[in-house]
C-alpha cells in the first residue's frame, strides 16, 4: 500500500481513500455540478423558447445560449465527474495511492482554465458557432483554444489513472484482474484518448485557421475528424455510466457480476468498436461511400449494440440474483418490487438504465441505419434521442452515485433527505418527456437548433402540422420539469456540504468493516437464476424489433432517391 | 462483488449461466439482422443515397444553376422574384444553398427522375424537405448528386435545417411537384 | 507480457487463457482501443474524401 501518502478507510463504507485522491474527486465532482448547474439552466431556457407560445429568447442570445448549453451540459459538466469516477475507480478501488497527483491537478487546472475561456467567449456574443463550430463559420480563436486547453487537461486526468493502474500492480494492491468497475473505467479512459487526440488533430488546425495561419479548412474533412471526438466523447460517458450501475448494484445490494467473463467482454466490445459509430452524423453526407457508412454506423456488425445488450441484462440480473439470494424469491418481479424504491442512488441507477435502454438505446440504433437517419438528420428527433442517452443515462446516473459519494467524501449527512427521495423521480419524468417530445416533433420534420418553428420572418413560409407545436409545448413544461429536478439536485448537494450533519469522526486506522457482500459465493453457475430480467430484457427486445420495422416503414413512404 | 477483484482467478473458464448464454445469442442474431437491413435495403429498397460526388468550386455551380434558371424558368414564384424553374425529366437539376436562401424554386413531375444536385455558396446548410420529410446535408465545394423520384404532387418546403447563423431560421425555399 | 509476472508471482501464468491475460492488458486494450476507430473511421474516411473526384460536367 502507499508509503509516503495520506489515506483513510471511510468508517462506513470501508472505502480506501488516498488523501490527494480524494480531494481531486471533490473538487472535480463539486466543479462538474456548477457546470451541470449553469448548462441544466440554459437548456430550460431552450425548451421554453421552442415552445411556441413562450418563445422566450431573442434570436440571438437563443443560438448563443445553446452553444453554451451544449457545451456546458454535453462535454464540461460530465468530463469534470467523469475525472472524479476515474480517480475513483482507480485509487479507491485499488486501494492505491494516486499517480502523479501534481499532474492531476494540473489537468484539473487547465480544464477549468479552458472550460471558463471557452464559456467566455460563447457569452461575449461572437462565438455562436453551436457546440460543433462546423467551418467556414467562424468563432473567436479562444473558443477554439479553451476547448484544447480542456481537453489537454482531460488527458492528462486520464494518463494519471493509467499511470494509478501501473502503480497498483507495480505494489500489489490486488490481486487477479482489475475489479470490473474499474474496467469498465478503464474503457471509458481508453475513449477518452481516442477522443482527444482526434479533437488535436482537427481543432489545432482549426485554431491556426481562425488565427489566419491556415487558409482553408474543409469541411467535410473537419466534420468527420470533429465527430471522431464530438461523438466518442458520449461514448466516454456510456461506458462511464454502465461501470457506475454496476457499482450502485454492488454498493446498494452487495450485487456480484452474473458472469465476470461475459460483463468483461461486453466492455471489450465496447473498446473496439463503440467509436465506430461516429459515423452516425455523416450517413446524409456527399462523399462517403455507401461501405464506410455502413460498417462504421454499425458499429462492425453491431457489436457494440450486442455489448449495451449484455449490459442491458447483467446489470439488472446482478441486482435479481442478490435480491434472490435475499429471499425475495416470490414470482418474476418481487425482487424489484422489494428493491429500495426510496433511495435515490438506486432509483436513479435504475430509471437511468430503463430510460437509457428503451429511449435512448432504441432510437439510437434506429437513427443511426444507413438509410432510415434520411428522416431524421438533424432534426429535433436528434436531441431527443441523445437527451436520452447523456441525460436520462449519464447524468441521471451520475446524480445517483452522487448520492452515495458525497456524504462519503464529505463526511455529511445528506441534506434534505425528504426531497432527495424525490428529486430522482422528479428529474427522471422531466427527462423522459423531453426526449419523447422532441423526438415526437421530430417525428413531424421539425428541425433542430431552429429558433422559429412558424418561419415567421421567412420569405417563403411554411407551417408545421399543428401536432409538432403541441409536441414543443410538452417539451416545454417537461424542461420546466427537468430543470426543477435539476436544481433541486444542485440544491441538496450544495447543501450537503454546507449545511449537512457533520458524521463522526473514526480514526483512520480503526479496523474497517469491510463492505460484506450479501452474495459473496453467488457462483455465476447455475446457483441463481434470473428469470425476471430475462423477462425484461424479451420485453425489451420486442419493443427494439417493433418500432425498427415502423420506422422501416416510414422510411419506404417517402420519395424514391438512388 | 464488481468493486472487487474477481474472486475466481482464472474467470474466464467459469461457466455461464444458459440465461445469458441464450441472451447473447439472442442479441447477437438480432444485431445480424439489423446489419444485414442495410445492405439489403440498397438491393431491394427505394431510398437509398448514391455514393456519386464531386469536389466544386462555388462558382462553378453557380453558373451551371444559373444556365438551368435562364433556360428552363417557366414563372416567377408571386411577387418574390425568385424564378420557378421546370427542368426536362432525366436531366440534371441545380440547387443552391446559401445564406439564407435556396435557390431556385424548382418544379418536377410526380413519377420522374431527376440528378439533383446540391451544393452550397458559402457555409454549410441542410436540405430538409418537409413535409416529406427528407434531410441531406449541404457541403460548400462539394456538390451530391441524388437521383430522386417524388412519388406525391404538392408544394413542398425546403427548410434549413444546418445552423447558418443569425438568419439560418429565414431559411425557407419552395419545391413544386406537379402531376402530369 | 512481463507485466503479468506480478499478477501471477507462481509462475501459473501460462494456464491463464490468452483472452483473460489480454483483458487483463490496460496498453494493449488501449493500443486497440486507439488503433480500430483511427483506421476504420478517420483513415479509411479521409482516404474517400481526398479522391473524391473533380467536377468535370
Amino acid at each position: 500500500m502507499s508509503i509516503l501518502s495520506k489515506s483513510r478507510i471511510c468508517p462506513e463504507t470501508g472505502l480506501f481513500f488516498d488523501d490527494q485522491a480524494e480531494k481531486l474527486i471533490k473538487w472535480n465532482a463539486v466543479t462538474g455540478v456548477v457546470f451541470l448547474l449553469v448548462g441544466g439552466l440554459f437548456g430550460v431556457l431552450m425548451a421554453l423558447t421552442r415552445w411556441t407560445e413562450v418563445h422566450i429568447l431573442p434570436a440571438d442570445w437563443f443560438y448563443l445560449l445553446l452553444t453554451a448549453h451544449g457545451l456546458d451540459a454535453l462535454i464540461v459538466w460530465i468530463i469534470f465527474f467523469e475525472m472524479a469516477v476515474l480517480y475513483l475507480a482507480s485509487s479507491t478501488l485499488l486501494k492505491v495511492r494516486l499517480a502523479a497527483p501534481k499532474w492531476a491537478w494540473l489537468g484539473y487546472w487547465l480544464m477549468l482554465i479552458g472550460a471558463v475561456i471557452t464559456n467566455v467567449m460563447v457569452l461575449e456574443g461572437d462565438s455562436s458557432v453551436m457546440f460543433t463550430s462546423y467551418p467556414p463559420m467562424k468563432a473567436h480563436p479562444l473558443f477554439y483554444l479553451g476547448i484544447i486547453v480542456f481537453a489537454v487537461g482531460a488527458l492528462i486526468g486520464t494518463f494519471c489513472f493509467f499511470g494509478t493502474l501501473v502503480l497498483a500492480k507495480e505494489q500489489k494492491t490486488y490481486e487477479g484482474s482489475l475489479p470490473l468497475v474499474t474496467f469498465g473505467a478503464l474503457t471509458a479512459a481508453i475513449i477518452a484518448v481516442f477522443t482527444i487526440a482526434s479533437g488535436a488533430i482537427i481543432l489545432v488546425p482549426t485554431l491556426l485557421w481562425s488565427l489566419g495561419y491556415i487558409a482553408h479548412i474543409d469541411p467535410l474533412m473537419y466534420k468527420t475528424i470533429w465527430w471522431a471526438m464530438g461523438h466518442s466523447s458520449q461514448q466516454i460517458n456510456v461506458s462511464a455510466h454502465v461501470s457506475v450501475w454496476y457499482l450502485i448494484a454492488a454498493i446498494v445490494f452487495g450485487a456480484k457480476p452474473l458472469s465476470e467473463k461475459v460483463s468483461r467482454m461486453a466492455f471489450l466490445f465496447y473498446i473496439f468498436f463503440l467509436q465506430l459509430a461516429s459515423a452516425h452524423h455523416l450517413l446524409v453526407e456527399p462523399g462517403l461511400s455507401s461501405e464506410w457508412k455502413i460498417f462504421n454506423t454499425s458499429y462492425a456488425m453491431y457489436l457494440a449494440v450486442l455489448g449495451s445488450m449484455i449490459h442491458g441484462l447483467t446489470v439488472p440480473g446482478s441486482i435479481e440474483a442478490a435480491q434472490r439470494k435475499k429471499g425475495f424469491n416470490k414470482g418474476l418481479f418481487e425482487w424489484l418490487r422489494r428493491a429500495p424504491w426510496g433511495n435515490p442512488v438506486f432509483s436513479g441507477m435504475f430509471m437511468s438504465l430503463v430510460m437509457f435502454g428503451f429511449l435512448g438505446g432504441i432510437t439510437g440504433v434506429i437513427m443511426g441505419t444507413e438509410q432510415i437517419n434520411i428522416i431524421m438528420h438533424n432534426t429535433l428527433y436528434v436531441p431527443g434521442h441523445f437527451h436520452a442517452t447523456v441525460v436520462a443515462g449519464t447524468t441521471l446516473t451520475f446524480m445517483a452515485v452522487s448520492y452515495f459519494l458525497v456524504p462519503v467524501l464529505f463526511r455529511r449527512e445528506l441534506w434534505l433527505p425528504g426531497l432527495a427521495k424525490w428529486q430522482t423521480y422528479i428529474y427522471a419524468i422531466g427527462v423522459a418527456g423531453i426526449s419523447v417530445f422532441m423526438m415526437a416533433a421530430g417525428t413531424l420534420g421539425v428541425s433542430r437548433r431552429h429558433w422559429d418553428n412558424n418561419f415567421a420572418d421567412a420569405t417563403l413560409g411554411f407551417d408545421y402540422p399543428a401536432a409538432a407545436h403541441m409536441f414543443l409545448a410538452l417539451n416545454g413544461i417537461s424542461g420546466l420539469m427537468a430543470g426543477l429536478g435539476g436544481a433541486s439536485f444542485c440544491i441538496i448537494m450544495v447543501g450537503t456540504i454546507l449545511w449537512g450533519k457533520k458524521k463522526s469522526d473514526v480514526p483512520a486506522s480503526a479496523p474497517a468493516p469491510a463492505p460484506e457482500p450479501a452474495v459473496h459465493q453467488a457462483g455465476s453457475a447455475g446457483t441463481i437464476a434470473v428469470p425476471g430480467t430475462f423477462v425484461l430484457a424479451l420485453i425489451f427486445l420486442g419493443t427494439f424489433i417493433l418500432y425498427y420495422y415502423v420506422n422501416w416503414k416510414y422510411l419506404a413512404e417517402v420519395w424514391h432517391l438512388s | 462483488m464488481a468493486i472487487h477483484p474477481p474472486e475466481t482467478k482464472i474467470w474466464w473458464k467459469e461457466p455461464i449461466h444458459s440465461i445469458e448464454i441464450w441472451w447473447v445469442l439472442i442479441a447477437l442474431v438480432w444485431s445480424l439482422i439489423m446489419f444485414v437491413m442495410m445492405p439489403y435495403w440498397h438491393i431491394y429498397g427505394n431510398q437509398n443515397l448514391s455514393n456519386e460526388a464531386y469536389r466544386v468550386d462555388p462558382e462553378y455551380f453557380g453558373e451551371k444553376v444559373e444556365d438551368m434558371v435562364k433556360k428552363y424558368t417557366i414563372r416567377e414564384e408571386g411577387d418574390t422574384g425568385i424564378p420557378v424553374v421546370a427542368p426536362p425529366v432525366g436531366s440534371d437539376v441545380f440547387l443552391l444553398a446559401r445564406l439564407w436562401e435556396w435557390y431556385p424554386i424548382l418544379e418536377l413531375k410526380k413519377g420522374k427522375e431527376y440528378r439533383l444536385h446540391l451544393s452550397s455558396m458559402d457555409w454549410m446548410h441542410g436540405f430538409s424537405l418537409q413535409p416529406t420529410n427528407i434531410n441531406l446535408q449541404v457541403h460548400p465545394g462539394y456538390d451530391f448528386v441524388v437521383t430522386v423520384t417524388p412519388t406525391e404532387s404538392g408544394k413542398f418546403a425546403i427548410i434549413c435545417n444546418e445552423y447558418c447563423g443569425i438568419g439560418h431560421h429565414t431559411m425557407a425555399g419552395r419545391m413544386y411537384v406537379t402531376d402530369k | 507480457m512481463t507485466s503479468q509476472d506480478n499478477n501471477t508471482p507462481d509462475g501459473e501464468h501460462e494456464h491463464i487463457p490468452f483472452f483473460q491475460r489480454m483483458m487483463d492488458n490496460p496498453f494493449l486494450l488501449l493500443f486497440i482501443g486507439v488503433v480500430m476507430p483511427t483506421v476504420f473511421y478517420i483513415l479509411w474516411g479521409v482516404m474517400e474524401i481526398a479522391t473524391i473526384p473533380i467536377a468535370t460536367y
